[in-house]
């Protein structure tokens, strides 16, 4: 059966239950005892197998089939939950989740097998596991003994990942008599045609035996993707001696060893037994790069750090994804959006019967048609932009899994507290947001709360607090990433800056707070005193600025040392339509997201005053500073300079800003449209449009001229 | 029969040739989307001088460059004549670039091209691949990778 059609619903359904069972798994974690989430595990696990299996992801089933079955035993009884379990649960979930993010680039499941894991939730089955000590020591081999998959210097100690042609030359040799041996062989440094040399030690073999598996693979062996050694198993009817010799007769061998091939659950048993031992082995051929098998590996095997997430995504973003993105939508939308439509062919028809039609009365019968017309096309946009928002719940539902991790491993208690996941954004909005707010609530979690003693001495609660409210606020939506922890330091950021010479000293004595706070956001400047595993390793900020701003977002921060910091992004609801405002500088027209505009005023000339310098105006009691469009966009104003001042007031968060323009065309809704790389250099044009006369006009970000 | 042999070796190239000023340049056609007549170029503020602006293209916003400040050349005079040749390459963004004049499409072969050492430091042969020679004359081949390369 071809399945292929269905991959993007699998796809999606699968992370929809993975969500729910990461959810499902911490509430059982802080609540051991309740039925309904074990039952809910259960069917979640349940369904997520049969999914797996449909689509003929064996691997992915087998672990599943596995969890299940835990869920199983726990919910009938037999089982207790304890912490060595959601431990091994939530790795089982990690490992799910590769598969899925490697299914979604490749359309192929991969050929980890993860067989520690699998291993480990039948130990839990079988009643060893009981202890979370023991777990523990049971759990350690599992990232170990995956990049001991390099050929380990002492012997053959390879684990095989066997393909399943491999699995049945295997079965066929043993049938046969044969004898299965592992062989490594190690060719010289030196040795300039690798995959040559290796053509010819399999061509040794072949007289003697032959070759039924191999690692790295034959192709690989062939198109020379290993490094210095490769690992064979040969069946054979001779002796193991004779064929070594022959393979250390081909020049530029530098080593072959082997032994006797056990079958492949050797080298599991062996890790499981002595895993204090592997443990020693193992980091030391997962950290040399060279071996490029170790390497390969890895891009399989799921690292235990939270890093690793991070450079998931990365690597996500490089290759392309296998799949389109869809968005679901409610058939309630869509009811509307075909309501609409046939508004609009009403409206077309109307119309088209005023224009044929030659009494007088249909020029007003005209103006009250394209009226109405205007009105179901803005209503058709609405639909059409809602059919596109998604909740970001879909993002921020995976961040209570994160902090309890962090938690965990930084040895603070903390806890993250959300509100407004149901807030909805656009689904490109959505699908970027997740990285930055990731990178805020690490930062949050490693940098903004301090340790326990420490809170306890400062007469704060021992466990950390981090919030994550989401709103939306007119045409924006507002998310905020709250802690309670130990607030910036602007004191020692100064001292940073004037070390890293980003600042003279005077500059940075005179500089406002909240200019110092914002230096944060600068590339590589982490105030961080030590690197952790998490972050100040100087990205991270900048990045997060960069990214909120190529959404056309802003980040701010508020922070008050010892109590706390705020970071508040604010992102526009949509991207692609506005409302905006059309205005004439200088002869050019340029448009004015109707978002940031307050009021427009006329001022007289004789009511701008000078204060620093600058150019304010008096408003009703608000001193708000002005600035000449003419001259920041570089072209001359055509108003005589005597005559009142058409003024729009813009507003950016709670700060105003006067932007003097020559004429006032209209309000209009206008689609945006990206000027390309070359050409984006200036920060306050936020892109192009195109009227209606097929005329370019320049978008300007108020925002950015604040 | 010799004849024949000699096309079969030499690789055709067909390149559009356009006048810049006083001089003939070719850009080689594969690289070229569109060519359109002059129109309307919004300006940008803030940019390099050698950005006109942008233009609306069948509803894309496409940027326009001018060759002749880019190559240090007096700035545009539009006449009649005056295009914009929309060039797409694979690893840029799609651009425009004004020209005094597109004249004609030429087939040259790779015998007919020399490519020669160019003082690279010299404006007017930054941009230059190699010299085809041609029947009308002698034409600067542009080498877009370098003009796109220095935006």
């Amino acid at each position: 059966m071809d399945v292929s059609q269905y991959l993007d619903i699998f796809l999606d359904e699968s992370k929809e239950h993975l969500q729910n069972l990461n959810t499902s798994v911490l509430n059982l974690e802080q609540d051991p005892e309740n039925p309904d989430t074990i039952s809910e595990i259960f069917r979640a696990a349940h369904t997520l197998k049969g999914m797996a299996g449909t689509m003929g992801y064996k691997r992915m089933q087998n672990l599943t089939h596995d969890m299940e079955n835990v869920f199983s035993e726990v919910r009938d009884g037999k089982l207790k939950v304890n912490a060595g379990m959601i431990d091994v649960l939530f790795r089982c979930l990690d490992a799910i989740e590769e598969y899925v993010s490697v299914i979604s680039e490749t359309s192929d499941e991969g050929d980890n097998d993860n067989e520690p894991i699998i291993k480990e939730l039948n130990d839990i089955l079988a009643g060893k596991a009981a202890s979370g000590e023991e777990t523990k020591a049971a759990a350690e081999p599992a990232p170990a003994e995956a990049e001991a998959a390099a050929p380990a210097a002492a012997a053959p100690a390879v684990a095989w990942d066997l393909t399943e042609e491999e699995q049945k030359a295997l079965e066929d040799a043993m049938m046969a008599n044969k004898k299965l041996y592992s062989v490594t062989v190690t060719v010289q440094e030196s040795c300039l045609l690798k995959a040559a040399r290796a053509f010819l030690v399999f061509k040794a073999i072949e007289e003697r035996g032959e070759i039924v598996a191999a690692n790295p693979s034959t192709q690989d062996i062939e198109d020379e993707k290993f490094d210095l050694e490769f690992s064979l198993i040969i069946a054979s009817e001779g002796e193991l001696d004779p064929i070594l010799k022959d393979i250390k007769a081909v020049s530029e061998i530098a080593d072959a060893r082997g032994g006797v091939f056990e079958g492949e659950s050797a080298p599991e048993a062996e890790a499981a037994s002595a895993p204090a031992e592997e443990k020693k082995e193992a980091p030391e051929p997962a950290k040399d790069p060279g071996t490029s098998v170790a390497k390969v590996k890895n891009e399989v095997v799921k690292k235990p750090e939270p890093e690793a997430s991070g450079a998931k995504t990365e690597k996500k973003a490089g290759s392309k994804p296998a799949v389109n993105r869809t968005v679901r939508v409610d058939i309630e939308k869509l009811d509307s959006l075909m309501n609409l439509v046939s508004e609009l062919i009403i409206a077309k028809n109307s119309l088209v019967s005023s224009a044929t039609s030659d009494t007088t009365e249909s020029s007003s019968n005209l103006h009250e048609q394209i009226e109405y017309l205007e009105s179901v096309t803005t209503n058709l946009h609405e639909s059409v932009m809602k059919v596109r928002m998604v909740p970001i719940e879909s993002v921020v539902s995976k961040f209570p899994r994160m902090i309890r991790d962090i938690s965990k491993q930084l040895n603070k208690p903390m806890e993250l507290y959300m509100s407004g996941e149901e807030t909805e954004l656009d689904r490109t909005v959505v699908d970027e947001i997740g990285d930055p707010l990731m990178h805020m609530l690490r930062n949050s979690a490693d940098h903004g709360l301090e340790m326990p003693e420490e809170r306890i001495a400062r007469g704060k609660p021992e466990t950390g607090s981090i919030f994550l409210d989401a709103y939306q606020d007119g045409n924006n939506v507002v998310i905020e990433v709250r802690d309670d922890g130990n607030g910036i330091d602007v004191e020692r950021v100064r001292q940073k800056a004037i070390e890293r010479g980003v600042m003279t000293e005077e500059q940075a004595y005179a500089a406002e707070d909240s200019d110092i706070i914002n230096l944060l956001f600068m590339p590589s400047f982490s105030t961080a005193k030590q690197v952790s595993d998490l972050s100040g390793r100087g990205v991270g900020l900048d990045v997060v600025k960069s990214k909120i701003e190529a959404l056309s977002g802003e980040v701010d921060v508020k922070t008050k040392l010892g109590e706390g910091t705020t970071f508040t992004i604010r992102l526009p609801l949509t991207l692609a339509i506005i409302q905006a405002l059309m205005v004439v500088v200088g002869g050019e027209k340029y448009a004015i997201a109707l978002s940031g505009i307050q009021t427009i005023e006329n001022i007289s000339p004789k009511d701008v005053k000078t204060v620093e310098s600058k150019e304010v105006i008096n408003l009703r009691g608000t001193v708000i500073p002005i600035l000449r469009l003419d001259e920041i966009l570089g072209c001359k104003s055509q108003r005589d300079p005597d005559s009142d001042m058409i003024v729009v007031i813009a507003k950016k968060g709670d700060k105003l800003a006067g932007l003097v323009v020559d004429h006032l065309i209209g309000q209009q809704e206008i689609v945006i449209k990206s000027m390309g790389k070359y050409i984006n250099k200036c920060k306050f044009i936020s892109g192009a449009t195109i009227l209606g006369d097929g005329e370019v006009a320049l978008i300007i970000d108020s925002n950015a001229l604040i | 029969m010799a004849n024949e042999l000699s096309t079969n070796i030499n690789e055709i190239t067909q390149y559009i040739v356009i006048r810049i000023g006083e001089e003939q340049y070719g850009i080689d056609i594969k690289y070229i989307d569109n060519i359109v007549r002059m129109q309307q170029i919004t300006r940008v503020p803030q940019v390099p001088a050698h950005f006109k602006g942008v233009i609306n293209l069948r509803g894309e916003v496409i940027p326009v460059m001018s060759i002749r400040v880019k190559m240090g050349l007096a700035p545009d005079v539009e006449s009649k004549d005056t295009r914009i040749i929309i060039i797409k390459m694979d690893q840029h963004e799609p651009i425009g670039m004004m020209v005094d004049m597109v004249k004609e499409v030429v087939n040259l072969s790779s015998a007919e091209i020399e490519r020669v050492g160019f003082d690279r430091g010299d404006n007017q042969n930054a941009y230059a691949s190699g010299i085809g020679k041609h029947e009308t004359g002698l034409i600067t081949l542009l080498d877009l990778d370098a003009v796109l390369a220095g935006l």
